[in-house]
């Protein structure tokens, strides 16, 4: 057996919990029974008072971090911020990670079977929202016997549901971790989506959703889908960088195949997305996206949408961001000083666009690892047990693409 | 690190309860100093990434942004005290933020190097741009790019409608009554906004 890695949580397996009270979902809809897979590292102290709950982005699960038995090279997409000794010290905090209903990696969502056809439920999968996710994880707590959390934590949607958390249950949160998130989605982030569900509806292998049964998906659709989103993920110096206009062969070839390297790495990136992820998961998570506005029913007043806030808030954007620029978050954190609420503002100097948030910049994990030592002190956790460990990991995108070099990593 | 001595005169102005807003907060000391005397609430504002760490490993509610593009995202009126010390020499338009202080808190407090202490001429008689103790750096690479005395903080008082309200100039920490802009190296202003009429 080897030593695991410096802040590793090793090993770990997914768990699930069966829920049987319906859910009344805000589009009306309800759903009768559902599941919902998380992973939890760390342990929960003796007053229940050190849960950290984690929640995904868009294409986002419940591995969080260390690694499933099958999978040992497969690390948890924020493997690099959740361990002992890491940001969020597991020897300090309980961590729960869980997959988002309507998800496509083990909690109830399209390709489920839906108990009252005995079909999977496909186009038939309720839209879900992130107030219905919240909803859906604050059962979740009342099952581990979590009253209230340390804090909830999570990027882009996932940033949004840490937020929305404070607003549903405000006196079962202590801490928000709001990173490069946005009050609302932009009318150019809704149109991005749109796009991205367009590409997906219109593929013919898509059959309005019901495509289990043809034994077929709608891989191009979602490629085409993922290759955009990911456009949107990185900076464009970024990109450039990375790729510049490299070509495959010495010189212009006139064709239409594979050229650039950029249009090689974006496809390799959809290939493998679409062969793993789910269409109708994709489209359910756009939606929730697109619908997550908390100041739409306070009369498009966000300082009066966050007013029941009780936490207290880290909020954390990039400075590379064009997806969820800073001045999103900057909204966010004017309408909470505007209500008075205790927050913290990190605009992170990074240059790789959205995805920073799954990077290791070094600031970013220091700026974490230090509101999270606040958190630890006010719940009598004690001090961290060394300085603080960083990252490490790569972002998952870059991971296994040979470039023109034929070398693993891209960069 | 040099002593504070602005920190101990500005916490004894500060009652109770008051909503604070501290601009350019360093790493948070004199917040947290607040905080822990007068259990103030409040932000801190900064730019610098490792003063902005050191902030929140205080506990202190920090906001990493840049003053010289003026404090929109605070309401008028938001706070009981505006504070800015020993960081106006170093802004852009002081003048501006000088306004904006006036725009989102009920008074003010600025603290800054007084270019008129004794040394400092003596050094400008020699010839020589001064490098003392209130300013250690050399005229090349110093931030304060915007040094005064204070008579001139007095007159930039009257020209953007702050009506001074406590005019102290220290050195050391001791108050200096006699020819405080000759004696004084740090003014300390405590201000609000003057009322029409």
């Amino acid at each position: 057996m080897n030593a695991l890695p410096p802040g590793s949580v090793g090993e770990v397996a997914p768990q699930r919990a069966g829920f049987l009270e319906p859910l009344i979902l805000k589009g009306g809809k309800t759903l009768a029974a559902y599941e919902l897979v998380y992973e939890t590292y760390g342990a929960l102290n003796a007053d229940r008072s050190n849960a950290v709950l984690v929640c995904h982005a868009l294409s986002g699960n419940h591995h969080v971090a260390g690694w499933h038995a099958d999978a040992p090279k497969k690390l948890g997409w924020w493997d690099n911020m959740v361990g002992p000794g890491k940001a969020i010290d597991t020897n300090r905090f309980f961590v729960i990670g869980v997959n988002n209903l309507g998800g496509c990696h083990g909690s109830t969502g399209p390709a489920s079977i839906d108990r009252s056809t005995g079909q999977p439920y496909g186009a038939g999968f309720p839209l879900v929202t992130v107030e219905d996710w919240v909803a859906s994880q604050a059962r979740l707590m009342d099952r581990l016997g979590i009253r209230r959390l340390a804090a909830a934590m999570g990027g882009s949607l996932g940033g949004m549901q840490a937020l929305q958390w404070t607003l549903s249950y405000p006196d079962r949160i202590a801490h928000a971790i709001v990173i490069a998130a946005a009050p609302k989605l932009s009318t150019q982030n809704i149109a991005f989506n749109d796009v991205a569900r367009q590409a997906i509806v219109s593929d013919p292998d898509f059959h309005g959703g019901n495509f289990y049964a043809m034994k077929t998906f709608p891989a191009r659709g979602l490629k085409l889908a993922r290759m955009l989103g990911h456009i949107t993920y990185l900076s464009e110096d970024l990109l450039g960088e990375k790729f510049g206009r490299e070509i495959k062969g010495d010189d212009y070839g006139f064709h239409y195949e594979v050229e650039f390297e950029i249009e090689s790495y974006l496809r390799y990136q959809g290939d493998k997305f679409a062969q793993v992820f789910d269409a109708n998961t994709y489209l359910i998570m756009t939606k929730a996206l697109d619908y997550f506005d908390p100041a739409r029913e306070a009369g498009g007043d966000f300082a009066k949408a966050v007013a029941p806030a009780k936490a207290e808030f880290l909020v954390a954007s990039f400075s590379s961001d064009w997806r969820f620029p800073p001045e999103r978050s900057r909204e966010i954190v004017q309408a909470l000083v505007k209500g008075g609420k205790k927050v913290t503002y990190a605009e992170i100097d990074a240059p790789h666009g959205h995805d920073a948030f799954l990077l290791d910049d070094a600031q970013y994990h220091r700026v974490v690892a230090a509101y999270m030592d606040n958190v630890a002190s006010e719940i009598g956790a004690g001090p961290r047990a060394g300085p603080v460990i960083v990252g490490g990991t790569e972002l998952e995108e870059m991971k296994g693409y040979a470039g023109k070099s034929g070398k693993a990593d891209a960069r | 690190m040099t002593p504070r001595f602005d920190y101990d005169l500005i916490a004894s102005w500060i009652p109770e309860g008051a909503r604070v807003l501290d601009l350019g907060c360093g790493d948070g000391e004199l917040l947290a100093r607040l905080a822990a005397l007068r259990r103030v609430k409040g932000y801190g504002v900064e730019i610098d990434p490792g003063r902005v760490l050191a902030a929140v490993g205080r506990g202190v509610n920090v906001i990493q942004m840049d003053l010289e593009s003026g404090l929109s995202m605070f309401e008028d009126d938001a706070f009981d005290f505006v504070i800015l010390s020993q960081t106006l020499q170093a802004m852009r338009r002081s003048d501006l933020i000088l306004a904006e202080m006036l725009r989102v808190g009920n008074e003010g407090i600025v603290t800054f190097p007084n270019f008129g202490y004794w040394k400092h001429r003596l050094s400008i008689l020699r010839g020589r741009m001064p490098v003392s103790e209130s300013l250690p750096y050399a005229w090349y690479d110093t931030p304060n790019i915007h040094l005064c005395t204070v008579k001139d903080f007095e007159a930039l008082c009257a020209t953007v409608g702050a009506q001074i309200l406590d005019e102290r100039v220290l050195h050391e920490g001791r108050v200096i009554e006699t020819l405080p802009n000759l004696f004084g190296s740090l003014g300390v202003f405590r201000f609000r906004r003057r009322t029409p009429g």
